[in-house]
């Protein structure tokens, strides 16, 4: 089932265009990677789908981007609800100068979802352990989140996430500043979370792309070359460029 | 002269530079290798070529007067005179060789002026030669030690190392010696006025002591109830606490407002505009609160039918609150675009509203540099004169409603050193116990400052 689905996404910064005529499905309950080399558009059109571009002054976005039957680039649409729907996981661990509840009870905070202490005690404690990351914490819940490990930094990031139960993920390199280990144990985290989330990743890394994705879109130059099921593109791509890119001859 | 001889040593050094690079570069043109660059070289022979010479001019400059004057005392030695006599000889000696003496001349005076003025000349001339030949000897030497294999580039970073060296010395010295002289003129202080009746005492009257006879002894009972200075430690503290209601809330959000909403246009133009403000001379905010605002505010207070003060403790702090408006602004807006744009970034991906992200995650990450930009103003408000002088009056009155006038520590220190002063008087000394008050007033706010920063930063990062 096509969970988004964008028709004629152009993105302008000032008057440089960095995304050319974007034409991308993205099914329900599996993981999208999004790959191809530095500066070709991908975590741009990842910002696209929860309006993160908005916070860039010089970024224009054009055409639609339709989320449950609903243009995210309409007037109408609310931010707000927008990214409580799509929740996103950043290159760079960035929890907040918090403890590790707060980071967590963040994003239920600001949307009204915990009636009580206790409420919001079991979201935390879901959200950690969805994450991985509850035998690991749970005794020092009090503590600040910047405290953690790389590895666990991110693993917070993703469980500040899906706090407040987004349909769709957006991972952006959520492993590059991780180590092997780390990586290992967000790749195994990605596969669990398909299950209750739609999951977008954008990666340098194919073996990872590879491993984690049902479906890999490749992009170059701001334009989307090709896009299908991961076995495909790998296997037997039908564009030259992507074959070029995933043997290794550039990028 | 010695201004030539001073110039002369520094073109020598000059000199000496392009000597030394040039046999630097000489050796280089046999193909041997330098251990290196030839400017160092040229730097090892200005160094050699000024120094010593700098050390002699100096030690000759500190050592001559008083061998002079040996010299010139020694023919009176034997003749029973007091050393404050003999001083008074030579300082007639001395203007009478300028020609400036306007006393009775002796010939004893007379024999001693030309003999002065003799010593002065060989004095003269026998430092122009030894510095002369010491130069000459000095760079000889360090021209001939400039080879291949000697190492210059070691000296050379020393003593680059010992001039920045001495340069924050300097510095420190500067800060030790005043401290020293506010705690040995306070200490004088305290030995007449009681430290209890100074800290505890509520009649702040220093007017009293100019009363006082010099040539009388010191009473110390005649300066009871009159060095309390409470009052002026409450206006102090009072007409910071307005400064401060008026500059953090408005310093606060106009840096927010800097930092996270004006668009780049709007910032490139109203963060100047503000920082202007910290150029106004103080002074100037002075007469605006005298002339301006304390007229205003009584005018409007007699309309409301309020009894105010023209010169009131409200219109000082109200000025010099805007006065540290710029500070809080400008470097909270510093330390809130400091902020990493990763945690802004998290908190609108979560969905958090623009006022949402700043309440919650903006302002405490920046919360140890806004901290310490309202104790940096608190320490400015506390130490700030001008306005205080001019806007809300001398009289130290024991108050706490904004509409009348009070006064404050500096205030009150220009009050006492303004006109003649004698020293060793109470009256001056107290100039120097409120110095001292305010010293560790502001260290102790840094130090607390420091403090808060140091928590927050091991809490947050």
């Amino acid at each position: 089932m096509i969970k988004i689905n964008s028709k004629n996404v152009d993105v302008f910064y000032g008057k440089k265009q960095a995304l050319f005529n974007i034409n991308l499905d993205i099914e329900e309950n599996q993981v999208t990677a999004l790959i191809g080399p530095s500066g070709c558009g991908k975590s741009t059109f990842l910002r696209c789908l929860n309006r993160m571009n908005d916070v860039i002054d010089i970024c224009r976005v054009k055409g639609q981007i339709i989320i449950n039957d609903f243009d995210i680039n309409d007037k109408s649409c609310d931010v707000v609800r927008l990214r409580e729907k799509i929740g996103m996981v950043f290159q760079k661990p960035n929890p907040f100068p918090k403890t590790i509840y707060e980071n967590i009870s963040y994003g239920p905070t600001i949307h009204g979802m915990a009636q009580s202490k206790n409420e919001m005690d079991e979201i935390v404690e879901t959200s950690l352990k969805k994450a991985a990351l509850w035998e690991e914490v749970k005794d020092r819940l009090h503590e600040p989140g910047t405290g953690l490990s790389g590895g666990q930094q991110q693993r917070l990031c993703i469980a500040r996430a899906i706090s407040v139960k987004p349909e769709v993920i957006l991972m952006d390199e959520p492993c590059s500043a991780l180590d092997p280990i780390a990586t290992a144990q967000i790749e195994e985290l990605i596969d669990e979370l398909k299950k209750d989330h739609t999951i977008i990743i954008v990666t340098h890394s194919m073996a990872q792309a590879a491993r984690v994705s049902q479906n890999t879109g490749f992009f170059h130059l701001g334009e989307l070359i090709e896009h299908g099921s991961t076995d495909k593109i790998f296997k037997n791509p039908e564009n030259k460029r992507t074959q070029d890119y995933i043997t290794g001859r550039f990028g | 002269m010695n201004l030539v001889i001073f110039i002369f040593i520094v073109l020598l050094g000059f000199t000496s530079y392009y000597f030394g690079r040039k046999k630097a570069y000489s050796i280089q043109a046999t193909n041997t290798r330098l251990t290196a660059l030839p400017q160092f070289y040229g730097y090892y022979l200005a160094i050699w070529c000024a120094i010593p010479a700098f050390i002699i001019y100096s030690l000759w400059a500190i050592f001559e007067p008083s061998i002079v004057k040996l010299i010139i005392l020694s023919d009176y030695s034997n003749q029973g005179y007091l050393d404050d006599e003999l001083n008074l000889i030579y300082e007639k000696t001395k203007s009478l060789s300028r020609g400036q003496f306007s006393g009775e001349i002796t010939p004893y005076l007379e024999t001693s002026a030309e003999k002065y003025l003799n010593l002065r000349s060989i004095a003269q001339n026998s430092k122009v030669v030894l510095i002369l030949a010491i130069i000459i000897a000095s760079i000889v030497y360090g021209y001939k030690r400039i080879s291949s294999n000697n190492r210059t580039r070691e000296p050379v970073e020393k003593f680059l190392n010992a001039v920045l060296f001495t340069a924050s010395l300097a510095a420190i010295l500067t800060t030790i010696g005043i401290v020293f002289s506010l705690i040995f003129q306070t200490i004088d202080f305290f030995k007449v006025i009681p430290l209890f009746d100074f800290i505890f005492g509520t009649h702040w009257y220093p007017a009293k002591a100019f009363v006082r006879d010099a040539s009388e002894p010191l009473d110390p009972s005649m300066y009871s109830d009159t060095f309390g200075a409470v009052p002026i430690f409450a206006g102090t503290f009072f007409i910071a606490l307005i400064a401060m209601c008026v500059a953090i809330p408005i310093g606060l959000m106009s840096g927010i407002y800097l930092a996270e909403y004006a668009s780049t246009k709007v910032r490139q133009y109203a963060k100047p505009l503000i920082e202007i403000l910290a150029g106004i001379p103080t002074v100037v905010y002075g007469f605006f609160a005298a002339l301006t605002v304390g007229p205003f505010l009584k005018d409007i207070g007699t309309a409301m039918g309020l009894e105010v003060s023209a010169e009131s403790a409200l219109a000082a702090g109200g000025v010099m609150g805007i006065m540290i408006i710029p500070f809080i602004s400008s470097l909270s807006d510093d330390v809130i675009t400091s902020v990493p744009q990763g945690l802004r970034d998290g908190s609108y991906a979560m969905g958090a509203t623009k006022s949402e992200t700043i309440k919650k995650v903006i302002f405490p990450a920046a919360l140890p540099g806004i901290v310490g930009s309202i104790l940096l103003g608190v320490s400015r408000a506390v130490g700030e004169t001008m306005i205080v002088v001019m806007a809300s009056g001398l009289a130290a009155n024991l108050t706490f409603n904004p509409l009348e006038s009070t006064s404050t520590i500096t205030a009150q220190i220009v009050v006492i050193l303004i006109g003649d002063q004698a020293f060793g008087d109470p009256k001056t000394q107290a100039a120097f116990a409120l110095g001292m008050t305010l010293f560790l007033v502001t260290l102790s706010l840094n130090i607390f400052a420091l403090r808060v920063v140091k928590k927050y930063r091991e809490k947050y990062e």
